[in-house]
């Protein structure tokens, strides 16, 4: 009972009137601690320069699970696809006398020695041409989806900043091709061309997606020619050019990025579904999904449905990992979201 | 020679089937080298757009701008497009309401400022950044060696107004125009940055156009100040007489309903009736009538004209607040 009180009362003028030197001199020394503390974690930000907006938007896609498995996804499908010799068992092209010699019309063999997931219909390794197939859907995806982006950005920029009549027939003419349903309007696009190759294909699911980047970019650049800081840059004297190419097209683009990996997954399956229906690629040693789904998958679906479960599940798990990244990305980049 | 010389300038807004708006209906006004001229009035008033007109900036569609506006003689309403937009940012700066808004939020400050010095002035990045550098320094921007490197969202509101400043400022420009630069601010940072333009404009000589509904600020800053109503100058005095003694109703209407320290508790803040919509077209009579407590048949038989007082400045009303009744 008397411990309480001789702590309540005494200690703190006790501690006052018989060390007020060293009392002060903790102050002073948690101070210089903390300045110093201080200092170094302003000379680390200092050192880390600004965060721009888009670093900022990597923080928060880190941060999202959707984004890391759609991100995952997409990291093993380029790998694979990069490394498709390296993983691949076999020869893609190659028929093994051990598969073709079961071949028949109602037996397809499946998965053997050596063989993992078995043959392919004219005794080929079907693993190996999954793995190589992914080359493929990858090489015709971004490149279908760069050439729209690069033609739908140009027209879109153009349209946005110049407004008038070009903006009137631009716009009219992506009417136009929003109209027709996107499959119908590439399987027209590869029907004019007079011979197949992926080339066409190429094309034609680029071609589709012009006016769906062309309406977004013109969108986001009125919107871009209105705000405050392009009537700042005004008052500044700027030059049109540097208020169109600095000052409004950056502004206007991230929505366009984040189009872009959504159209990714698009691209994919309509490059699939144009080499399903035959349209794609006239090589048929070459592996590639749609096809593999289209010739075998089908026409053999009752001997052995693998062979159409296979390259189904491969397009649809990509155009997942696309389409998971690219909404995770839209989420990231709106400014709502911001802290 | 005025520095700059407003006369008559009207804007009319003009969109197909719909009748023409006049925004800014005979605007005349001059600033002197180094003058500081406030612009003053509510929301509708036609203060931002007779801004934007001077500086050239309404859209090309759907507006007709007429009057003349003489800087050092010229006028630059009749200046070649490319001519117009080597004088802004050179000549004219201005500075914007809303800071954050303002600024390109995908550049980082330091390029935001050494842009415009590469425009007007030639320099290469590396000397435009230096030169930013000082810039920031010289408007209080703490640090501005890291500044330089962030992006707008990265810094506070008083600081991008800050840096708004230092861009206006940048090319050293012989008129200032700032359309109300302290509203989208809290109240300290609002004094800070009043001081600041008011340290830069004394130092550097700059004639400064004062935009704002804030009579706060104008008493401050403003050597001269134009109250407009719907449009037109319907009050024009040095600070000290215009707070004195406003004479146009409407003048004495604001400065009664600004809050005071030493008002009585409970009382309530006097206010003016009506609204910007009860307006009644100026060809008809006064626009303030409807709203006016001193209105005389005489407001609705025509526009009062606008006329010198006795003490210097101009004034627009019928029937004035006399001269003896002074601000409680």
């Amino acid at each position: 009972m008397t411990e309480p009180t001789t702590q309540a009362g005494p200690p703190a003028p006790r501690r006052k009137g018989e060390r007020p030197g060293r009392t002060g001199g903790n102050v002073n020394r948690l101070g210089d601690r903390k300045k110093a503390r201080l200092e170094e974690l302003a000379q680390a930000s200092a050192g880390k320069g600004g965060v721009s907006l888009f670093r900022d938007a990597m923080r928060r896609l880190r941060r999202n699970p959707a984004a890391i498995v759609g991100a995952t996804i997409i990291a093993l499908f380029v790998l694979v696809a990069i490394f498709a010799p390296l993983i691949a068992p076999h020869d893609p092209v190659q028929r093994f006398d051990e598969l073709t010699s079961k071949l028949a019309a109602d037996n397809i063999p499946g998965p053997t020695a050596g063989f993992p997931l078995g043959s392919d219909e004219l005794g080929r390794d079907l693993l190996s041409r999954l793995i190589y197939g992914s080359r493929q859907t990858l090489f015709v995806g971004v490149l279908a989806t760069l050439i729209g982006l690069a033609i739908g950005v140009l027209l879109g920029a153009i349209a946005g900043a110049f407004g008038g009549w070009v903006d009137n027939i631009l716009m009219r003419v992506t009417d136009v091709m929003l109209a027709l349903p996107a499959l119908l309007l590439a399987i027209t696009l590869v029907a004019l061309a007079s011979r197949s190759s992926q080339w066409t294909v190429i094309l034609a699911v680029a071609i589709v997606n012009v006016p769906i980047f062309a309406r977004l970019l013109r969108g986001s650049m009125l919107a871009q020619r209105e705000s405050d800081h392009v009537l700042a840059a005004r008052a500044l004297g700027v030059k049109q050019r540097s208020i169109v190419l600095r000052h409004m097209l950056p502004n206007a683009m991230t929505a366009v990025i984040v189009q872009a990996t959504l159209t990714l997954s698009v691209a994919i399956i309509e490059a699939a579904s144009l080499s399903f229906l035959g349209l794609g690629d006239p090589d048929r040693d070459r592996a590639e999904w749609g096809a593999m789904l289209g010739d075998a998958g089908v026409r053999y679906f009752e001997v052995r449905p693998e062979l159409a479960y296979y390259p189904a599940l491969a397009i649809i798990v990509v155009a997942l990992g696309f389409t998971l990244l690219g909404e995770a990305m839209r989420e990231a980049i709106d400014p709502k979201n911001r802290r | 020679m005025s520095l700059l010389d407003v006369r008559d300038l009207s804007v009319v807004f003009q969109r197909r089937g719909e009748q023409p708006f006049t925004a800014v209906d005979k605007v005349s006004f001059t600033v002197e080298p180094g003058q500081t001229v406030g612009l003053v009035g509510e929301s509708g008033c036609g203060k931002s757009v007779t801004s934007l007109a001077i500086m050239g900036l309404l859209p090309k569609r759907g507006n007709k701008v007429s009057g003349e506006v003489l800087f050092d003689g010229a006028d630059l309403l009749k200046l070649r497009r490319d001519d117009m937009r080597d004088r802004r940012g050179r000549d004219i700066g201005m500075i914007f309401q809303d800071p954050l808004s303002s600024l390109n939020p995908v550049i980082p400050i330091g390029v935001q400022v050494a842009e415009v010095l590469e425009r007007h002035q030639g320099r290469d990045r590396k000397q435009a950044l230096r030169e930013a550098r000082e810039l920031l320094d010289a408007v209080g921007i703490p640090d501005p060696d890291r500044r330089l490197k962030e992006y707008p969202h990265q810094i506070s509101g008083g600081m991008r107004q800050r840096a708004l400043i230092a861009i206006a400022l940048a090319c050293k420009p012989r008129l200032l125009i700032a359309d109300e630069p302290t509203t989208a601010l809290d109240v300290t940072i609002q004094a800070q940055i009043l001081t600041l333009l008011k340290q830069l404009v004394d130092e550097t000589g700059t004639a400064l156009i004062m935009i704002t509904h804030d009579l706060g600020v104008v008493a401050g800053l403003c050597d001269t100040v134009n109250v407009l109503y719907g449009g037109k100058v319907v009050e024009r005095a040095r600070r000290h007489e215009l707070f004195a003694q406003p004479r146009h109703p409407y003048t004495h209407g604001l400065l009664n309903s600004v809050p005071r320290l030493d008002s009585i508790r409970g009382e309530r803040l006097h206010a003016i009736r009506g609204s910007v919509a009860d307006n009644i077209p100026w060809g008809e009579g006064c626009a303030f009538a409807p709203r006016c407590d001193n209105v005389v048949d005489a407001c609705l038989e025509g526009p009062p004209p606008l006329e010198p007082t006795a003490t210097g400045g101009d004034l627009r009303c019928n029937n004035p607040v006399s001269e003896e009744v002074a601000v409680p």
